[in-house]
């Protein structure tokens, strides 16, 4: 349903800084909208991502419904070493989707 | 014909306007604006231009007798007649039409042969819309002149209301580049055209940075671009000047269509900016305005000017520097063969369409100024009339030509204030606080004394309504008695009214589309006159 | 639409603020050192692109552990909280927000040695249209 998609560069020297963009479909449904009966609809966001360097923690951010359909994050990492990020996205109903990328540090 | 230019051909010769003492090793021509309008025009500067904030005063924000006695220009002459609104009608009479893309094309050609080596022309953008050739060929007709003219790079605004896959095919049939550095796709935030493009010119690496107008996809459709992000990104600019000093350029122009205001805050910010070429704000300015070390320059529109700045660049810096914002009279000017052959070619198809003629003005009819001008007036009396509305709404552009008392007005005419990609004439009920939101949006707009919360448009234009304005007031604190005029009443906030307007950004907008209200309320009336229009009072300036 | 009905501003700010306040704990916040960039004016309300820059890079002596944004005018001021690490490089990310109305954005970021930075922008959401 959600798939998440990862722009990231394939190598890197030991210590640089490299960008690393993400973006994931998904409706975020805010929770303040109404349907055609004029019931509310239920709040279902992303909540959280995580982005990880072998384990190690690189990046996160909590979301909130103001943040826009088909969440966005863009931010940097410091790559000592070859090895593998991984990035995580969780909903309010407990989902969880991941992808990996790996990087060669020349 | 009727108004046969006397004094001009008499007077003033085609060497007297290319007369320039030329300095250094660089030749910079600059065109903007010229809103797709290949053949002579009159048009008439604002007489009302203001400007709020640290700007108020500052040029371009001086219109009529003051305008002509900062820089210095004789009453009555050529430039005052071609920079000033100051006795636009006697001196029209006498000076006879402005621009033409052939007459352009001479100015150009001689400049060349002067410094074959040194000189760069470059198009500033708004050149493939604002007239009926340009709406029929989708800007092919502007793209196949520009390519004539042998340009050598242009930015963009207006170009991209012809929608994301017609600029994309129009850009493939260029001979020249493309440049909008500040233009992102919506998905990964990266760049969509070329930013830069270096020129060799008289022994200087010249870099030439693109910037199309920043609000692109809120002053026009942003349903026709979707995946296009636009914005100043003052920090990307910074970057991209600094790259290009880093690449050995020893020359750094931005061909801007920011809008007068928004580049000299931004030449304030930005440093290693030689020249801005400014546009959109459509400002003639006669000197080029220092801010630190950047040269700001301001080359009107429709045509009207061609731009001439002579460098001395040494030691990747500016020495020394001359200017002249050259008037293109018409008829002083030897129409260029090829480019006439060219001109001639593109319009042969429409020549019956837009020459056929609607009817006869009474009064001076032009668009620019900051709160009304007499076609937009003419415009609102035809949506009243013809979309049988209380109020009308028309946009404040600032393109549009001028039409003299006795003009017959053509197809051509009604195109040259109206061609646009969304023109439907809407009918609306709106109620008095929707027509509230909307001055008051606007006219944050223009008036925001923060350049970079400015658009560049005029105000919006009302037909059956008048109102208050101080442009010195916060944000939605600005207008106040709002008047119905056909019953004298205020405009009551939560009372509906019937509106009728036009070139609105929404999708799915309906109704005739404008050029066919205004022709056929003209064809109507056989003979317009627009009333004096006093509907709109400006207090605190 | 442009022009908010000024109860839901004041409403908008006072939740804002106290969501501040919650994140400070009682402590003060300094200005400069972190920025927040964003259009301003927003080509569509729905997605307001903006970046969030705390001066110097991240090391492990010195780093924003959380950075809280916020929308003043929106029924619910929450955004989104970045958290950066000694491993992020910079402090600097970027996302897509909502906004319902012209408006503040708030950011505050909160270092790993305790200290607060605070920063106010006003993005302006328009009717659009008219131009030059
Ligand atoms: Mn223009
Ligand atoms: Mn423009």
């Amino acid at each position: 349903m959600s798939k998440p998609r990862v722009k990231i560069p394939k190598s890197a020297a030991a210590g640089e800084i490299i960008t690393i963009k993400t973006l994931i479909t998904h409706k975020m449904e805010s929770g303040q909208r109404k349907d055609k009966q004029g019931n509310p609809i239920p709040r279902m966001i992303i909540n959280s991502f995580e982005c990880t360097f072998n384990g190690e923690r690189v990046f996160g951010c909590d979301m909130e419904p103001a943040i826009s359909a088909n969440p966005y994050l863009q931010f940097t990492a410091r790559v000592p070493e070859s090895g593998e990020f991984e990035f995580v996205w969780k909903d309010d109903e407990g989902s969880v989707f991941s992808t990996k990328k790996k990087i060669k540090v020349a | 014909s009727l108004l046969r230019p006397a004094a001009a051909q008499q007077s003033i010769t085609q060497d007297d306007l290319l007369a320039f003492d030329p300095v250094g090793n660089v030749t910079l021509l600059h065109v903007t604006d010229i809103h797709a309008q290949l053949v002579p025009v009159y048009f008439r500067e604002p007489s009302v231009n203001l400007g709020v904030g640290e700007v108020a005063g500052l040029p371009p924000h001086i219109t009529g007798k003051e305008f002509l006695s900062t820089f210095d220009l004789t009453p009555g002459s050529y430039k005052a007649y071609s920079m000033a609104s100051t006795d636009f009608l006697a001196l029209a009479k006498e000076y006879g039409r402005i621009g033409g893309m052939d007459r352009m094309a001479t100015l150009v050609n001689a400049i060349r042969a002067e410094r074959p080596t040194q000189t760069l022309f470059l198009d500033g953008g708004d050149t493939w819309q604002g007239s009926y050739t340009s709406l029929q060929t989708q800007g092919e007709d502007m793209v196949r002149v520009m390519n004539a003219m042998k340009t050598d790079a242009m930015t963009a605004h207006w170009e991209f209301t012809y929608g994301t896959e017609r600029v994309e095919e129009l850009i493939d049939q260029m001979d020249f580049p493309f440049l909008a550095a500040n233009v992102r796709d919506t998905d990964w935030e990266e760049p969509v055209f070329e930013s830069t493009s270096y020129f060799e010119r008289g022994g200087v690496k010249v870099a030439v940075i693109g910037q199309a107008f920043p609000y692109t996809p809120i002053a026009n459709p942003r349903y026709m671009i979707p995946s296009w992000s636009f914005g100043i990104r003052e920090k990307e600019l910074q970057e991209r000047v600094d790259e290009a000093r880093a690449e050995g350029a020893g020359l750094v122009v931005l061909l801007s269509h920011n809008g007068f205001d928004v580049d000299r805050k931004l030449a304030s910010n930005v440093t290693g900016l030689d020249v801005v070429l400014t546009g959109h704000t459509h400002d003639a300015v006669p000197e080029a305005i220092k801010v630190g070390k950047t040269l700001l320059i301001a080359s009107g529109s429709h045509g009207k000017f061609l731009s001439r700045l002579d460098l001395d660049i040494r030691d990747g810096e500016v020495k020394d520097f001359r200017y002249r914002l050259i008037p293109v009279l018409s008829d002083v000017i030897a129409p260029d063969p090829e480019m006439a052959a060219v001109i001639k070619d593109v319009r042969a198809p429409y020549e019956a369409d837009v020459n056929r003629v609607l009817g006869k003005t009474e009064s001076l009819l032009y668009r620019r100024g900051n709160f009304n001008g007499t076609f937009d007036d003419l415009i609102c009396d035809a949506l009243l009339s013809e979309r049988d509305a209380q109020i009308a709404l028309s946009p404040g552009f600032r393109w549009g030509a001028t039409l003299l008392p006795g003009q017959d007005i053509t197809v051509d005419d009604v195109y040259n204030m109206t061609a646009i990609t969304y023109p439907n004439a809407y009918r609306n009920e709106m109620t008095g606080q929707m027509l509230k939101d909307i001055l008051e949006d606007v006219a944050d707009n223009l008036f925001n004394p923060d350049p970079y919360y400015q658009q560049g448009g005029d105000m919006v234009r009302v037909g059956g309504m008048g109102y208050r304005i101080d442009p010195t007031k916060a944000i939605g604190s600005r207008i106040s008695d709002m008047t119905l005029l056909s019953s004298g009443a205020p405009i009551d906030p939560s009372a509906s009214y019937v509106v009728a307007g036009w070139a609105s950004v929404n999708e799915g907008t309906e109704g005739p589309p404008i050029y066919d209200v205004v022709s056929d309320y003209i064809e109507k009336a056989g003979t317009v006159a627009v009333k004096q229009n006093d509907s709109v009072k400006i207090v605190g300036i | 639409a442009a022009i908010a009905g000024l109860p839901s501003i004041a409403l908008g700010a006072e939740k804002a603020e106290m969501r501040v306040a919650e994140f400070l704990g009682g402590a003060t916040a300094s200005e400069g050192g972190l920025s927040l960039e964003m259009p301003e004016i927003a080509e569509n309300g729905n997605t307001v692109p903006l970046t969030v820059r705390v001066d110097g890079e991240a090391t492990a002596d010195r780093y924003a552990e959380s950075v809280l944004i916020l929308a003043d005018g929106n029924p619910e001021p929450g955004v989104a909280t970045f958290h950066f690490t000694p491993l992020s490089g910079t402090q600097e990310a970027s996302t897509r927000m909502r906004l319902a109305k012209t408006q503040n954005v708030i950011a505050v970021a909160k270092m790993n040695d305790g200290s607060f930075m605070r920063t106010d922008n006003l993005v302006k959401v328009t009717i659009g249209g008219c131009g030059g």
